[in-house]
């Protein structure tokens, strides 16, 4: 088969090809099948063995460049921690994220207050902001939760908010959930808290650093992790939500198709060349 | 076809569109996103250092300490009151300044020198109880778990997989005899660790596409829910 016309195809119409594929099945879902995976079900578990009422802390440390993978994992978890009537202490590392966390943790407590139940900022739940200075917050958040975050999101005193009576240092917590976009993010609450005050921690990441943090999984340093939009949708099933990560787990595998067809094409063209070559 | 009303949304929209643009071909409407998104982001960051680092753990702790409010004095480390120490990080903060100038900028170092020698403590010491320890702990496992058959498999799979990937690392003899199968085999685990790196980056950058179509098909078009 003679395939030197494609060395020379416009790169173009592979990405006209993507295109088509994501907003297909965007479009018209096709409802391909979803398995729930284990490192999402301790995920899930994790959270769940987490005693009724208590004060969980979320480290959201992305911006709106994780959004697609990130948010949904946040919404998810939240409402798991809301319907369990956990607090969830919010915090985020990353300098372009605070107005994004910020949305999307309102727009879960909406969602509860729509439905009729009594949540307040402040009460029910925190967010303490973003603080710069990647580890040497989360070391400083050691020595008390207020001595890092004096001010909160809101400008608000954190020393005299009701959620935050009794919360002194992080074993304070039963759970740390890192939902991580990169640096800083769960390698570094592995290494500075989980090593060092031993608080218990699971893993939201993005599909870029789920892979580093597989032998912290291995090593139980991690209860649980969810990967990617793969395991936000994982997750989104275990909750019985169809939201948008299960919604783009289509195109998501149709977009995986099309690259697996494209290296194997790509391989082959460069295998023909050097048949040629040699001829 | 009810689009969105919200003004916002149809910027979004439009700068979503210019970015896209790029896969076509480099062309204006790129390099105004582009540029918008750097300048923008450049004040934004710089206004929230200020108002969340600045102001709330440097200026107003000092200036409760220092303005006459507190009773004993601005220094009372001895009642666990350390605002007014806060002094010295400020000053090294001044420092870096001097960098704006040749002939001060070697003032900078000493701020500079705090910075690292703070972070390389800090991720030494994370790095060796989060990673090193931790992590030849967990690889110190039983091969031979009696009566869960696929336990014993994976941790023989494993430990084959670490001894022939750092194996394929050792380079003060030549790669060939029984180091060299070795080596050889830990090279297949290591492309099969790259292989799956490399899936997941797939399905991360996949992710950024599906969520700029979410966001166009439902927030702007209101194509679906």
């Amino acid at each position: 088969m003679n395939l030197s016309a494609l060395e020379s195809l416009d790169r173009r119409w592979i990405f006209l090809g993507m295109a088509l594929l994501v907003a297909g099945p965007l479009l018209f879902p096709v409802g391909l099948p979803l398995e729930v995976s284990k490192p999402t079900q301790e995920y899930y578990d994790a959270i769940a063995a987490v005693p009724d009422g208590s004060p969980v802390l979320v480290a959201c440390d992305y911006d709106p460049g994780n959004r697609p993978e990130m948010v949904p994992m946040t919404k998810t978890t939240l409402r798991q921690l809301f319907d369990k009537h956990c607090k969830p202490i919010v915090l985020c590392l990353w300098n372009g994220g605070p107005g994004l966390v910020d949305q999307t943790l309102e727009e879960v407590a909406d969602e509860y207050r729509a439905r009729g139940v009594d949540l307040v900022s402040g009460r029910d739940y925190e967010n303490l902001g973003f603080k710069s200075g990647n580890e040497a917050v989360m070391v400083l958040m050691g020595q008390g939760i207020t001595n890092a975050f004096p001010r909160d999101q809101r400008d608000r005193e954190t020393r005299t908010l009701p959620v935050m009576k009794g919360i002194r240092d992080y074993s304070s917590f039963p759970l740390l959930v890192s939902v991580s976009g990169g640096y800083p993010g769960t390698k570094e609450w592995v290494q500075q808290v989980n090593s060092r005050f031993h608080l218990p921690m699971v893993s939201a990441a993005t599909a870029v650093s789920a892979p580093d943090y597989y032998p912290y999984l291995q090593s139980g340093q991690l209860r649980g992790m969810l990967g990617g939009m793969a395991g936000a949708a994982e997750y989104e099933k275990l909750m019985h939500e169809k939201g948008p990560a299960t919604r783009g787990m289509d195109a998501q595998s149709l977009a995986h198709f099309f690259v697996a067809a494209c290296i194997l094409l790509g391989n082959a063209v460069q295998w023909s060349r050097g048949k040629r070559g040699r001829a | 076809m009810n689009v969105s009303h919200d003004l916002g949304t149809w910027v979004a929209a439009f700068l979503t569109l210019c970015i896209l643009s790029f896969v076509y071909k480099d062309n204006p409407f790129y390099k105004f996103a582009e540029y918008l998104f750097v300048g923008v982001s450049a004040g934004y960051f710089i206004v929230l250092n200020y108002w969340t680092v600045i102001y709330s753990n440097l200026l107003d702790p000092l200036r409760t300490a220092f303005g006459g409010h507190v009773e004993g004095g601005p220094f009372r480390i001895e009642q666990g009151d350390y605002r007014a120490l806060l002094v010295i990080p400020g000053l090294l903060g001044v420092l870096l300044f001097t960098r704006l100038s040749r002939r001060t900028a070697w003032v900078s170092r000493w701020a500079l020198a705090v910075i690292i020698g703070v972070y390389a403590g800090l991720k030494t010491t994370g790095f060796a109880q989060g990673d090193l320890v931790a992590q030849v702990q967990a690889s110190l496992q039983p091969l031979w778990v009696p009566g869960h058959l696929w336990t014993s498999v994976n941790a023989i799979v494993f430990t084959v997989g670490l001894l022939t990937s750092l194996l394929y690392f050792f380079y003060s003899r030549e790669h060939k005899g029984g180091l060299g199968l070795a080596t050889r085999v830990g090279v297949l685990f290591l492309m099969v660790s790259f292989g799956a790196a490399y899936g997941y980056t797939v399905m991360s950058r996949v992710s950024l596409l599906i969520g700029r179509f979410q966001f166009l098909f439902s927030d702007w078009l209101h194509l679906i829910r």
